[in-house]
């Protein structure tokens, strides 16, 4: 591989984890902060405020995946090689 | 690729006994990760990647056998096996019912029933199941979620789900939801009916190559002992991961049902 080409993926691989890691820290926080906050103000309703935090949980999560999926596809799939 | 401890290996000449030790750990097979290695098989023209297929079928006959095991005597009081998988069938149910409306689940919930439980053992087989002591040629076996052809063959399967689901409750009318709430919308709404296969796909694939490679990283760093709270992690997000695409289908499939301008279901 052409050292321009693999230095640069390796950049971009590391940029694209990186900033796809800011937006969903962010909401994941807001979204945990809140359910805290719900489950200060009424305790009795911790079980199902759980279970929707998680799965919005990994929806948010999903976000930094895909920022993931292209780190991955530059590191060992690069279609410039 | 092949996570290997470069630094050690490189400086023989420091090689005391501790560090042979720890060489040799580091070459144990645990501490390998290979990406983008595939065991081929051709059939036909056709190349496959067996390691998939063989996973997969390893996960698809486990299925079936606690099933068979499951229903072999049934009983009025269940216990033991039946117990659970009663209570699978139960959560299951209760999934389709909630996403898909108490008049129309019926008939979904082997199809959603089906992804959430092939979905869950395969993440589970691959990090429960020591896979890396069974060797193969040119690859490694891991969990069947792990590639992606496999997470995008169960997107679109999904996707073609929803349309049956659709067309066969609302005829032609099932096009409407195109044009609704303005026909401005339509190429958006073309749009989504690619992103979501897509997104399903990816999220299943980057979660499950994810949590395999922070192990394996980790594994590679200090094989013993510190990596087992991240892999306690992998199990709880495999089993999320499997209940969303579980649930996500189940939101499509009721969503083609019942219409954008229908009453809200809840």
């Amino acid at each position: 591989m052409d050292p321009i080409i693999a230095s640069a993926s390796v950049i971009a691989a590391a940029l694209a984890v990186g900033l796809a890691a800011i937006g969903p820290g962010i909401g994941q926080g807001n979204a945990a902060g809140q359910a805290v906050e719900g489950i200060a103000r009424q305790p009795e309703a911790e079980g199902k405020i759980r279970g929707t935090l998680l799965l919005s949980l990994a929806f948010m999560e999903a976000l930094t995946i895909y920022g993931l999926v292209v780190s991955l596809v530059l590191l060992f799939a690069n279609p410039f090689s | 690729m092949r996570l290997q401890a470069e630094a050690i290996r490189t400086h023989p000449q420091n090689g005391t006994e501790m560090l042979n030790s720890l060489h040799n750990l580091i070459f144990m097979p645990l501490a390998e990760l290979e990406v983008g290695k595939h065991y081929y098989w051709h059939i036909g023209g056709l190349k496959v990647h067996g390691q998939v297929f063989l996973t997969s079928w390893f996960v698809a006959s486990l299925l079936i056998g606690v099933a068979f095991l499951a229903t072999r005597k049934v009983e009025r009081i269940p216990s033991g096996l039946q117990n659970l998988m009663e209570y699978a069938l139960e959560f299951i149910r209760d999934l389709a019912k909630n996403q898909i409306g108490e008049k129309e689940y019926r008939p979904w919930v082997p199809f959603v029933g089906t992804l959430f439980l092939f979905i869950f053992v395969s993440n589970w087989s691959g990090a429960l199941v020591p896979w890396k002591l069974i060797h193969i040629p040119g690859s490694e076996l891991a969990a069947p979620t792990n590639d992606i052809n496999t997470t995008v063959a169960l997107a679109l399967l999904t996707s073609l789900a929803y349309f049956y689901a659709g067309f066969r409750k609302r005829g032609l009318g099932y096009f409407a939801k195109y044009i609704e709430p303005t026909p401005i919308l339509l190429p958006i709404n073309i749009l989504e009916d690619f992103t979501k296969p897509l997104s399903l796909s990816f999220r299943l694939f980057g979660n499950i190559l994810a949590d395999e490679l922070v192990v394996a990283v980790l594994v590679l760093l200090v094989p013993l002992f510190v990596p087992l709270p991240v892999m306690i992690l992998g199990l709880f997000t495999s089993a999320i991961q499997a209940l969303i695409f579980a649930t996500l289908a189940a939101a499509y499939i009721g969503e083609a049902m019942e219409g954008h301008g229908a009453e809200e279901h809840g």
